[in-house]
């Protein structure tokens, strides 16, 4: 059981549909984490990615099921478990520090003034907003508002920290430099994160293990991509791996093509053991396969040197 | 650009203002002797009918009372003759203890509203069967249980100022960012800690707004609640001197009502922007 610091068990949401019925949005849903790892959910809208993170973050409940963090089972919400909104969600009535500072004295309930701010302040700094402390979110840039969002996540010292597509309002160079700094925070702190995300390139940036979900309603995790590259990826030359594009490719085509089809095709899924895969070696063929493919179904786009 | 507006709204202010007191003026001044009459039925009916002076008091009779108002203002000589400080004092701490109540009851209230559907269906009707209800028609029954004139002018008072504070309170409640609450849940705030730190603030300007309705509808009914209890207050006043047939007093009231309701309304405007927060 000691590697299993994160363990969804068997876990389902419902809710009452049209006509006395039950809408199924997942069922039976098992996932672990092992601790300090970073793990991102990838699936279409309504295969219910942020009903998992809200029931892991204890603001749902599962309709059937439970979810063990450090051996025992989560009931309601927890200060170990620190979640950064999509909106990011600061309080506007209060500066940055004060936002920071709200989440620190509700930790340490019996922490004077100085030592709260000192504590909250080491926060700010980690994420890059000092000199802005006394500033309103209303002041601040979406990327800076998500850093303090992050920044009060962190600050109470989380088992786990839930992000909801944190960087999904946020401008791409923003947002490359916000998966950065979570990345360089995550593995300096060895923190625990479970992430959902649209986007394919973020989750193989960040994550160590990508859970593939199917379509709702009805979704089921099919399977685990565990990420190949190497932990000292960097943002620059991640592009440029030899098993880059194998993992890409195999993400992308689970969401255009197999998330739709899973449930019919493949009929001797165990959601008890999803299949882990881990995207290897014959990243020649994947491509060779992608050429084949290509030509195949646009003939006039042969390439140059078979066409003369 | 914005301070030349002001400007130039300030000179049409005044220009409107000194039209207005010219046309009063003019419309009301004596146009000369009028026929002969005997020197003592002169004397009795005075310079509306000897000097062809309308009855309507002109701006400069107005203003000459009014400066000894002003010089004078918490005279005392018996019930029926006290100085309009005075006057206006009764009024405004009337309002100011009915008002009082009213956030006292309404503010925990609607917070209890505004936080449980259960409660806020189970008294709908009742709020919705009670608002409507013209607070003067409270009155006789105020009068009747509790047989104090005064006290029954505070619980007019309070009747009608809880019922926007309730409803905007119950209002600005519910209607908090799911988000926010769930950022007090996610790090384990307590009831009590989270009415405090995360639903008044957010609540506040929606709450607030309803104690500005609510203080301009106390200051609206006050007057109509003394005219009937009587003995003392600005609307008592204006009754009074209505039976004097001092139109130049009557006329006096009326601008001291509204000017004193403006600083009401303007002091809960400040508190207002006090709490709003930008986003």
């Amino acid at each position: 059981m000691t590697d299993k610091f994160i363990s969804i068990e068997g876990i389902a949401r419902r809710y009452p549909g049209a006509g006395g019925g039950e809408t199924t949005i997942f069922e039976d849903l098992w996932l672990s984490m092992k601790r300090g790892e970073f793990g991102c959910v990838i699936g279409h809208s309504g295969c219910g990615k942020t009903t998992v993170l809200n029931i892991l973050a204890g603001l749902d409940q599962p309709s059937e099921g439970a979810v063990i963090v450090d051996g025992q089972a989560i009931e309601g919400t927890s200060l170990d478990r620190a979640v950064i909104f999509q909106s990011h969600a600061l309080l506007p009535w209060r500066t940055v520090l004060g936002n920071v500072a709200y989440a620190v004295t509700s930790k340490w309930r019996n922490w004077d003034r100085a030592r709260v701010k000192a504590h909250a302040q080491k926060f700010i700094d980690l994420v890059g907003l000092t000199g802005s402390e006394h500033k309103r979110p209303s002041e601040l840039s979406g990327g800076m508002k998500q850093r303090v969002g992050i920044a009060r996540a962190l600050s109470i010292t989380p088992k786990i920290m839930l992000m909801d597509e944190p960087f999904s309002a946020l401008d791409a160079l923003t947002r490359g430099t916000l998966q950065d700094e979570v990345r360089r925070i995550c593995l300096e702190t060895g923190q625990t994160a479970f992430m959902i995300t649209h986007d394919v390139d973020e989750a193989i940036y960040l994550a160590d293990k990508i859970f593939l979900m199917t379509n709702g309603p009805g979704a089921v995790l099919a399977e685990i991509v565990e990420n190949p590259l190497p932990k000292d990826r960097g943002r620059i030359d991640l592009h440029r791996h030899p098993l880059y594009y194998a993992v890409r490719n195999h993400i992308v085509d689970f969401l255009v093509s197999r998330s739709k089809t899973f449930a019919a095709t493949v009929t001797d899924h165990d959601p008890r053991n999803v299949p882990v895969v881990r995207p290897g070696k014959p990243e020649l063929v994947v491509a060779a396969e992608a050429e084949d493919s290509i030509e195949a179904s646009w003939p006039s786009v042969a390439r140059p040197s078979t066409s003369a | 650009m914005t301070s030349s507006l002001r400007f130039r709204a300030a000179v049409v202010s005044i220009v409107l203002l000194a039209a207005f007191l010219g046309i009063w003026h003019l419309a009301t001044r004596s146009t000369g002797a009028v026929g002969n009459m005997s020197p003592e039925y002169a004397k009795l009916m005075g310079l509306t009918a000897t000097q062809g002076k309308s009855a309507m008091p002109g701006p400069l009779d107005v203003g000459a009372k009014l400066w000894e108002h002003l010089r004078q203002p918490f005279y005392d000589n018996g019930p029926n003759d006290k100085g309009l400080g005075i006057q206006l004092g009764y009024s405004i701490a009337r309002v100011g203890f009915g008002y009082l109540l009213a956030v006292i009851v309404a503010i925990p209230l609607g917070f209890l509203i505004g936080m449980s559907p259960l409660i806020s269906r189970a008294l709908d009707p009742f709020i919705q069967v009670l608002k409507p209800i013209s607070p003067l028609a409270w009155m006789p029954l105020a009068l009747y249980t509790i047989k104090d004139s005064s006290i029954s002018a505070i619980f007019v008072i309070f009747i009608c100022s809880v019922w926007p504070m309730l409803l905007n309170t119950a209002f600005g409640v519910a209607a908090v960012r799911k988000e926010w609450i769930n950022v007090a849940r996610t790090l384990e705030v307590g009831t009590v800690r989270r009415a405090f730190t995360v639903i008044l603030p957010a609540a506040a300007p929606t709450i607030l707004t309803g104690m500005r309705i609510s203080i301009g509808i106390a200051w609206l009914v006050i007057v109509a609640a003394e005219m009937l209890v009587g003995g003392t207050g600005i609307g008592y006043f204006v009754w009074n001197e209505w039976n004097n047939l001092s139109i130049t007093n009557v006329i006096i009231a009326i601008l001291m009502i509204g000017i004193v309701g403006m600083l009401l309304d303007q002091i809960l405007a400040r508190f207002t922007r006090m709490v709003t927060f930008p986003e």
